[in-house]
């Protein structure tokens, strides 16, 4: 079947289509599945380790151990643990933000290139200046403004929703982190989908489309975006560990993780510091961090050619 | 193929030749006998009246002299700087004090220093308009204080009746600017106001919120003799009476308002040091008393001091170079200063290790070890005069009572913190005051873990039941939060307490301290002159670096006392007393007393720990060992 | 094309001025003041010392002053933090940022990009698999991991290299090398996203049909759209390359650009905030410039000022 643009009448959808090809794809096969267990870890067997904010001061730095299995921290909290805890932080937030701005950037993207002219202009150029605020006084200003209003809505919460306090506290706390990074975590994505629409929009299936009578919308989201996927996808991969990273910034400014919780970003930032004497603290939450990332990364890649419409089917 | 070959090669090429071999920059600089230093970062200025750090001083020091100089290796002895002698003119009560300056002091373009230099420059830095961070260093000099703030009304009325024996009764009038006023001529406050708001005033005395207690008849006369003045023309320093006079050319006399038999330690601070008024007036007359940064610019500095400014390369290094003009210069041990603003802890100790400095400002905690091992000669930890400690909000729950604040006092662990987290060397602190000399420090501060359980029972929150979430409000710092963490915990397990950590960036931190929106702060306290003062005179009611909320008659009646004692030791016990005092109700919670960590390389000389670390750069000189790096 | 680029430059103009607002109110907004300190300093001290930056005049006024001045005097004002004019701040850091920037830029492409290309053309072979992988290192390991590796473990060891500084021009290498490792893997990964999907399509599959030699078939036909990504992601990282890199310059202490976002931020520096943060718009809008000409040129079917039809 050479006429593939989502003909949902005959044959398969592009998604039912794609999945097919996943399956096919034994690195993103993989992929998903290490990505899963880091998730079981961090989310549910996290509940049946060591408490991560344990501090022991007389154990500090030990070695894996039958206690602790890849030993102690600078203030002898179980390290094992603390990689755990911190995933939770670090996979919420990596999806959540890269889920976000996303969305924003693609559709913004995406209205931007195909409309062009004035339209294109004046997005653009919000874009532009988007980009050049100062992040940190954003993230300064917001925090000013919103560590009353998690503190007040953590009370609300927890007397009259009666959910638990310390749960509550850490949602208040890192839903400003979100808001943060979401806010302008899409600016180059959209850039990216831009050019891949202006390019597109040339084509002769769009033309084909319009002389069928689709209305220019529909043209837009259902033909050519979905032909923007590919880069659209591995540089979404890209973005995460960008948000990973600087969510651990933003919480030593105290947006973000409030201590003594911990994620993979502060474990990692905290762990350079001790590159000549304790490199552990640093090599194990960076090699989940790797490996996550690198599991991501295949995984987009299998997307990507998953969802390419015209990957020659041998 | 062959695009990346060549690449490769420039590349090679280029790193041979950075590369000499035999000398790393250490030894080549030693061999010059230029000195590097890691300063931390870059100053905000050379101005010895407007600057207010630690690295500014680091580099003033070089550049300028002062009445009397640090001994290189003793605390509290004063050297000849540009006086040859001291001496309070009654030695029995020390409120007045005769510097008989050297003949043969030159600025660096040959112009001779005289008296009239240092009270030009004492008036400078008390100039309102200049505006300096530091100029409350000079308030002990007779009517410094009112001049610099403006207070108008009170150097007006002091010497008239009904003033001159019940000033009790104006002073209680806040006279100067009120930020929280309600009334726009309370917000200015009665002695900045200008002659049309005067004559406004006069016609309308509603226009301005006087206490109760204050006549109208006393009210009229303040208007009157504001107007007056005002009309005159005649400019505030007219009217005071300054202590600081020049008798000669070459005798200052300075006299205070209380007797202070530590002041040629005060005048070691670089907020007296003299500045060139030649060199000023070339930027105009009237400049004189403003901010003009160029005049600190290499090309147009004039200084008094063992060194030059040579290069000022923003952000890269200042360098300055030995100053030919200055009266010791034949003994001066070493010809330059490089100060290399490293802010990065961890790239300047590389820096060390990779032979490019011969001292660095600080040594990573992480590293401490490390160098020791390698390096042993080369660590030094040294007292520093300071005290870090965590600041109770005393108007908020549950740090309202005292007993609370010293249960969580007793209940940091301060040797396990001091050993596990910070690895200093630093001493667990057993007061506010640290030990010098011969005052005696506090021992009343200890770990008490069964101690603290108790009283915060007593307190009505046994086991921590009951106690409201503490708020812990520290800085961005790493230190700091592992700092933070620890006590946190510590708090926890000893006394059943919640207590969370809110962290900030550095200037949100200060203003939410400021503002008193925390329940707890960690915070510290550098001296500025070697006298336990620097650090009890802080608490007073309205002291502004107080911040708690905190103040006692009592313990202000003992301020008083002490400061008019003129004998050193007896002043001693009285502060004494008062820090005991403070401690048996600890608004703040002394952790520790500051160390200095830091690298030194061998080939310099004369570099001994003082506690102020203000070393006198002139008595250094650098001398090549035998053996250098190990690892190169 | 002449009027293309003016029209975009006055939109640029644009651009700086809303920047310029954004900027301008935030900073008010940010609690504290240019002048805190830790000790104490007097309210008159402080009234003083906002009035030598004309900080005590009106919003109003301040916001009108500042663009007033620099059309007039050329001036950005006195920086708070440092004492001296803005302008000279930027004008000695910038030129170091750039070399910086250009430099890492350099280095990002030359490996970013061939390694992109490899992996599409020998997609799914272990070559692919290597070359992504060797690019993802550069995603996982941040700067502030990778610059003291590199301090440690190779400028401790070899002679001409030093641990931190900038004085030659073979200090140019360390840092660059971390500011660009990270540019590098998203390089890498963009290009060969953009690679595959030009390969798949008909044109190469006709152009191959015809004979033409695998080279020349990447570098006429194919490379063309499939860098397009990679260029729409090259304008604004080159600037945020110059802006960001400050945790580079603090590791090899490089005075450049870069710490001024964050310690003026930090100092409430409004006006060296203000300057740099312009100055950083205005590099945005030329480079984002360069990058829709750029892609202009490579891909004749993107009519730059297109209408829709």
């Amino acid at each position: 079947m050479t006429n593939q643009i989502t003909d949902t009448e005959a044959g398969t959808s592009l998604w039912q289509d794609a999945w097919l090809r996943m399956r096919k794809n034994k690195i993103a096969l993989a992929s998903i599945l290490v990505f899963t267990i880091t998730c079981f870890f961090c989310f549910v067997i996290a509940w049946f380790c060591k408490d991560p904010n344990q501090v022991n001061l007389a154990n500090k730095f030990s070695g894996p151990s039958s206690e602790h299995w890849i030993g102690t921290d600078a203030l002898g909290r179980d390290l094992f643990s603390r990689i755990l805890y911190g995933g939770q932080v670090s996979i919420l937030v990596g999806l959540i933000a890269t889920a976000v701005s996303v969305t924003i950037g693609i559709i913004y993207g995406a209205l931007a290139g195909f409309f062009g002219g004035r339209v294109d202009a004046i997005m653009m150029r919000i874009v532009d200046t988007l980009f050049s605020i100062p992040f940190l006084m954003i993230v300064i200003v917001l925090q000013a403004v919103l560590s009353e209003w998690s503190r007040d809505t953590s009370a609300w919460i927890v007397t009259n929703l009666n959910w638990d306090k310390g749960f509550t506290d850490r949602i208040t706390n890192v839903l400003p982190l979100f808001f943060a990074l979401g806010l302008l975590g899409w600016l180059t994505l959209a850039r990216i989908v831009r050019a891949q629409v202006q390019s597109l929009k040339e084509r002769e299936f769009v033309e084909a489309a319009t002389s069928l009578g689709l209305s220019k919308l529909t043209i837009l989201f259902r033909h050519i975006i979905p032909n923007t996927l590919g880069p659209t996808v591995v540089y979404a991969t890209l973005t995460v560990p960008g948000f990973i990273m600087y969510e651990a910034t933003l919480s030593y400014l105290g947006l973000g993780v409030e201590s003594p919780n911990s994620s993979w970003g502060i474990l990692i930032k905290e762990g350079a510091n001790y590159l000549e004497t304790n490199p552990q603290l640093l090599i194990f939450p960076g090699i989940i961090f790797s490996i996550t990332l690198f599991a991501l990364n295949f995984l987009g890649d299998g997307l990507r050619d998953a969802l390419d419409v015209r990957a020659s089917k041998d | 193929m062959r695009q990346f070959l060549i690449f490769f090669a420039t590349l090679a090429a280029l790193v041979m030749s950075g590369c000499d071999s035999s000398q790393t920059a250490v030894d080549k600089a030693t061999d010059e006998g230029i000195l590097i230093m890691g300063n931390t970062s870059e100053p905000k200025g050379l101005d010895p009246h407007i600057v207010s750090g630690v690295l500014e001083n680091n580099v003033i020091r070089a550049l300028f002299e002062g009445l009397v100089v640090e001994h290189p290796s003793k605390d509290g002895v004063a050297l000849p700087g540009m006086a040859e002698k001291w001496y309070p003119k009654d030695p029995q009560k020390p409120d007045e004090w005769i510097f008989e300056l050297r003949k043969d002091a030159q600025w660096s373009d040959g112009t001779p220093i005289t008296a009239d230099d240092f009270i030009f420059s004492f008036r400078r830095i008390l100039t309102p308009a200049l505006a300096s961070d530091y100029s409350f260093m000079l308030y002990y000099i007779r009517d410094a204080e009112p001049y610099h703030k403006s207070q108008r009304t009170h150097l007006l009325c002091r010497n008239i009746a009904p003033f001159k024996d019940n000033w009790d009764i104006v002073k209680g009038v806040d006279l100067g600017p009120n930020g929280e006023a309600e009334l726009d001529f309370n917000k200015k406050g009665i002695d900045h106001l200008k002659t049309e708001e005067m004559l406004e005033l006069q016609k309308d005395p509603s226009l301005f919120k006087w206490p109760e207690n204050i006549s109208e008849e006393i009210r009229a006369l303040v208007v009157d003799k504001n107007l007056e003045f005002a009309r005159s023309g005649k400019s505030l320093w007219e009217l005071i009476n300054f202590g600081a006079t020049a008798e000669g050319p070459h005798t200052l006399k300075v006299k205070l308002n209380s007797p202070i038999p530590f002041l040629p330690e005060i005048t070691k601070h670089y907020t007296w040091f003299p500045v060139p008024r030649h060199a000023l007036e070339k930027y105009g007359k009237e400049k004189v008393w403003e901010r003009i940064p160029e005049w600190t610019y290499p090309e147009n500095i004039v200084s008094n001091g063992a060194f030059i400014l040579s290069s000022w390369k923003f952000n890269e290094h200042i360098e300055v170079k030995r100053n030919p003009k200055y009266w010791d210069a034949k003994n001066v041990g070493i010809n330059g200063i490089r100060y290399l603003p490293i802010s990065n802890l961890y790239t300047e100790d590389r820096m060390y290790f990779d032979g490019q400095m011969h001292l660095t400002y600080s040594l990573a905690p992480e590293l401490i070890k490390y160098s020791r091992e390698r390096y042993p000669n080369e660590v030094r930890n040294e007292l520093y005069l300071g005290t870090y400690f965590i600041r109770t909000n005393v108007t908020r729950e549950p740090f309202t009572d005292p007993r609370v604040r010293i249960a969580f006092s007793k209940a940091m662990d301060q040797e396990a913190l001091i050993e596990n987290v910070l690895k200093g060397g630093q001493k667990p602190a057993g007061g506010l005051v640290p030990p010098f000399g011969e005052y005696e420090a506090s021992n009343s501060v200890g770990f008490d873990p069964e101690g603290a359980r108790k009283l915060l029972a007593e307190a009505g929150f046994p086991g921590g039941e009951g106690l409201p979430d503490i708020e812990f409000l520290t800085t961005d710092k790493e230190t700091a939060k592992a700092m933070a963490e620890a006590l946190q915990a510590m708090w926890k397990q000893n006394l059943g307490a919640n207590v969370k950590i809110k962290q900030m960036e550095w200037t949100s931190y200060i203003t939410t301290m400021f503002e008193k929106k925390y329940d707890l702060a960690a915070g510290g306290w550098i001296g500025d002159y070697l006298d336990p003062l620097t650090f009890l005179d802080m608490w007073m009611k309205d002291g502004g670096n107080n911040r708690t909320g905190w103040h006692s008659p009592e313990f202000e009646v003992l301020l008083k006392k002490a400061a008019d004692t003129g004998d050193p030791q007896n002043r001693y016990r009285i502060l004494e007393e008062a820090e005991s005092l403070f401690l048996s109700e600890r608004p703040i919670l002394p952790l520790y007393w500051y160390t200095r960590n830091y690298l030194i390389h061998q080939d310099l000389k004369g570099w001994d720990p003082l506690i102020l670390d203000n070393h006198p750069y002139k008595f250094l000189k650098l001398k090549r060992e035998q053996k250098s790096k190990s690892g190169k | 094309m002449i009027r293309f680029i003016i029209n975009r430059l006055l939109q640029g103009l644009l651009v700086l001025f809303a920047l310029y607002t954004i900027t301008f109110f935030l900073a008010k907004a940010m609690p504290g003041e240019p002048f805190t300190t830790e000790k104490n300093i007097s309210e008159e001290a402080k009234a003083y010392q906002r009035a030598i930056y004309g900080l005590d005049k009106s919003i109003f006024e301040q916001y009108v002053r500042y663009p007033i001045n620099i059309i007039t005097e050329g001036s950005f004002a006195v920086s708070t933090s440092k004492g001296r004019p803005v302008r000279d701040i930027i004008a000695q850091s910038f030129p170091n940022s750039l070399i910086l920037g250009l430099s890492a830029l350099g280095i990002a492409i030359c490996i970013g990009v061939p390694l992109g290309v490899i992996s599409a053309i020998r997609k799914n072979s272990w070559v692919d698999w290597g070359s992504m992988s060797i690019a993802m290192i550069g995603i996982c390991v941040p700067a502030f991991t990778v610059g003291p590796l590199l301090q440690i473990y190779i400028a401790a060891h070899l002679p001409g290299l030093k641990v931190a500084g900038w004085g030659s021009p073979v200090d140019i290498l360390l840092p660059a090398l971390t500011l660009g490792l990270t540019t590098a893997a998203y390089l890498a990964r963009l290009t060969r996203g953009g690679m595959l999907e030009i390969l798949s399509q008909d044109f190469i599959r006709t152009a191959r049909a015809k004979g033409v030699p695998s080279n020349k078939l990447i570098t006429r036909h194919a490379l063309r759209g499939g860098l397009l990504p990679a260029i729409a992601f090259i304008g604004p990282s080159f600037a945020a390359l110059i802006s960001g890199s400050f945790i580079v310059e603090t590791i090899f202490q490089v005075p450049g650009m870069g710490q001024h976002f964050v310690n003026a931020v930090i100092a409430r520096d409004e006006f060296l905030l203000l300057g740099v943060a312009l100055f950083f718009g205005f590099l945005i809008v030329i480079m984002n410039l360069a990058a829709d000409i750029l892609t202009g040129v490579l891909d004749p079917r993107v009519r730059l000022d297109s209408n829709q039809k």
